[in-house]
């Protein structure tokens, strides 16, 4: 579709508004001026009847005879002899008329105005009765002649309003060239930016109606350039923290190559191995922390068991050598509606960071918390935990406290804090009281959760105590 | 050479310490600027690699107090952060050289070498003294036109006297030579050291100053 020319498209409205109007007033002129004429030759009309009557019956008029043979055709002579005067007796004869005269009758017996047809001609004829000398006088000129004259002067009118149509067309354009020059002016200015150049628009000298596209438009690039910036600093940090396990890997593998000796070389390859993983779930948190970025549909999806959940991401967890993993079975008897995928993320999440911190032989526990009317799945470790100063920062990108895990990536919490929020959660880091280590409160949406009683009893009595399970009782109970 | 490595990545300075001992060197590894700050109080290196990125700052802020505290210890800059801009601040924060990650282990250790070479005001990549000839970056050892095979300890003890021939170096410097705090030195090591060296290349090649330590001799053997 071509695209409309604001520029024509108010030539066309301002030319269209102007001619209309100029039409109306035309309309209206002519009406106006109709009536005003034909008041004013009927008054004529009625004065001249009077005038005729008055004068009697003199020849002063001339003669029918005399004037017949001098009668020029009322085309060419079309305001001179306006007025046609006959002059009838009561019983019928004429007494007299005046020249361009129709020899035939004007008017009827009635006296007043009349309209009528004579000889192919319309008149308007006046009559007047003088019954004390038994005359009527007829006075009478041409609606032809009328019309004429009203239409004279709406052509009058008329030429020189064809003569400034063009020039006001000329004058509207070039107006609005002016009037449109800022927009231009915008318009080249961004043609000729650069595509990084996010510097906002001039608005000092802006119209004030192209003002707030102006300022939606800075806006829109202060938006993207932030969010450039900040695209920016992911990808260096990503850069950054790919680099450092790239560099162990190539020096272990140099020394792997190079050493002679077999104990340093397969100590080499172990840390490989290690570094391998570690750089494995680095790139798997930087694509999550990439999607999630991305990610649209962040509905509620399914319907879900904290319990089963739990379970599979413990029994997923490959690096628990020498770690004690408890979930508590109330977690079991927890269904709640949310994004399974973004939920189990936020949540495998939390579990690596606490299984990453905790010191072997250690112990990292699920529980659940009911407080209120809040429904808190709750993941402790035996970590350092964090201090107090850093627990507001540890959920930011990249960010990696004085307590650091040499495998962590600073990631992780991040990626739980960004996955609870879409699902309409909360994160709640505080250090344990009891002991050292970090206690990571989810906190599920008000109402979202509901405590299935049934399946707590159903799984208490299948376990027949109350205890805590590890993850291969679980498995096991899951396979039966 | 003994070289201290201030690096967070256990990997990493798992590799270096591996990897650099072939070179020859002996490492002492810390993971933060307080631990680099405290090795560097105690000891001298012959160089020192740092990190920039650090878990309790950067290692930028430790090059500069170090710089302002008048140590003159090699530095070489170990980080992933290598934009122009970041090289150059790091090389004007008093820095010697910069390597970016991942870099090459041979790379690392010939810069190291470099660095420690100019520290000493020594031109050539050789050491050499009375028809011996130690070459660092092959770990081989010429005498008279003849290649010495050498253990890496017997090689290293040998490097310290030759760095200054005629200079009396401790027991105690060669054993800090030839291990990092984190080896477990064993007694007796350098005397049985010295003792295969004057084996290999001739008995009065290395000088025992008694109860001080021991020298190259300079002049005829």
């Amino acid at each position: 579709m071509k695209s409309a020319s604001l520029r024509t498209r108010l030539f066309l409205i301002l030319v269209a508004a102007t001619g209309v109007i100029w039409f109306f007033a035309i309309g209206w002129i002519y009406v106006g001026t109709k009536q005003e004429v034909e008041s004013v030759l009927d008054a004529r009309l009625q004065e001249a009847a009077r005038m005729v009557a008055s004068l009697g019956t003199g020849k002063s008029i001339g003669t029918p005879s005399a004037d017949a043979a001098a009668e020029s055709p009322a085309e060419t002579l079309i305001y001179e002899r306006q007025l046609a005067c006959q002059i009838w007796s009561f019983d019928g004869r004429l007494v007299a008329r005046s020249r361009g005269a129709p020899s035939l009758s004007l008017g009827g017996t009635e006296a007043g105005f009349s309209d009528r047809r004579i000889e192919g001609e319309n008149w308007r004829v006046f009559a007047l009765e003088d019954t004390d000398r038994g005359l009527r006088v007829l006075v009478g000129d041409r609606l032809g002649m009328r019309e004429h004259l009203v239409t004279d002067i709406i052509k009058g009118l008329l030429a020189p309003t064809l003569l400034i149509v063009p020039l006001l067309g000329l004058l509207i354009w070039s107006s609005l060239n002016r009037g449109l020059r800022p927009l231009r002016k915008l318009a080249l200015e961004l043609q000729q930016r650069r595509a990084d150049d996010m510097r906002p628009v001039e608005t000092d000298r802006a119209p004030s109606e192209i003002l707030p596209m102006m300022a939606a438009l800075n806006a829109l690039f202060s938006k993207v350039e932030s969010a450039r910036r900040h695209e920016r600093e992911i990808t260096a940090f990503a850069a950054h923290e790919l680099r450092t396990p790239l560099a162990g890997l190539k020096t272990q593998a140099q020394v792997a190559l190079g050493s002679s000796d077999p104990d340093a070389r397969n100590s080499a390859l172990r840390q490989i191995m290690i570094a391998v993983d570690r750089t494995t779930r680095l790139v798997r948190q930087l694509l999550d922390i990439a999607n999630l970025d991305a990610r649209q549909n962040r509905r509620p999806d399914a319907y879900l068991n904290a319990g089963a959940i739990i379970e599979e991401i413990v029994v997923a967890q490959s690096t628990r050598e020498g770690l004690r993993v408890e979930v508590d079975p109330a977690l079991n008897g927890i269904m709640f509606t949310a994004n399974a995928e973004l939920l189990t993320l936020a949540l495998r999440n939390l579990f690596e960071n606490a299984v990453q911190y905790t010191a072997r032989p250690g112990l990292v526990r699920w529980s659940l918390d009911r407080r209120s009317d809040e429904t808190v799945i709750v993941v402790e470790d035996e970590g350092p935990g964090i201090p107090p100063d850093e627990l507001p920062l540890v959920t930011r990108r990249f960010f990696r406290g004085r307590h650091k895990s040499p495998s962590g990536s600073g990631l992780g919490l991040a990626i739980a804090e960004i996955a609870l929020s879409a699902n309409a959660a909360r994160l709640n880091l505080e250090n344990r009281t009891d002991r050292s280590g970090l206690r990571a409160e989810v906190i599920l949406p008000r109402g979202a959760a509901i405590v299935q009683r049934d399946a707590v009893a159903e799984f208490e009595g299948r376990t027949h105590d109350n205890r805590f399970l590890t993850p291969e009782e679980y498995h096991l109970a899951d396979v039966r | 050479m003994r070289i201290l490595v201030v690096e967070d990545d256990p990997v990493l300075s798992d590799g270096l310490r591996a990897g650099l001992r072939m070179f020859g060197a002996a490492l002492d590894i810390v993971a933060n600027c307080a631990d680099g700050r405290a090795a560097l109080a105690e000891s001298e290196f012959d160089a020192l690699v740092l990190d920039l990125m650090l878990p309790d700052g950067s290692g930028l802020d430790l090059l500069a107090d170090m710089r302002a505290g008048g140590d003159r210890t090699p530095v070489l800059l170990l980080t992933a952060l290598d934009e122009i801009s970041d090289r150059v601040k790091g090389l004007d924060a008093g820095a010697d050289d910069y390597l970016g990650k991942p870099f090459d282990l041979n790379e690392l250790g010939a810069r190291l070498r470099a660095i420690s070479r100019r520290q000493v005001g020594r031109a050539s990549p050789f050491l050499s003294c009375n028809g011996i000839v130690l070459d660092p970056a092959r770990m081989s050892v010429v005498a008279d036109g003849e290649i010495i095979g050498l253990s890496r300890r017997e090689f290293a003890v040998l490097e310290a006297l030759m760095e200054r021939p005629g200079l009396l170096r401790s027991k105690g410097m060669l054993e800090e030579r030839i291990y990092g705090w984190q080896e477990e030195v064993e007694s007796n090591t350098v005397e049985v050291h010295v003792h295969k060296l004057r084996a290999k290349l001739g008995r009065n090649v290395i000088e025992t100053v008694r109860g001080l330590g021991y020298r190259m001799k300079v002049g005829t053997p």
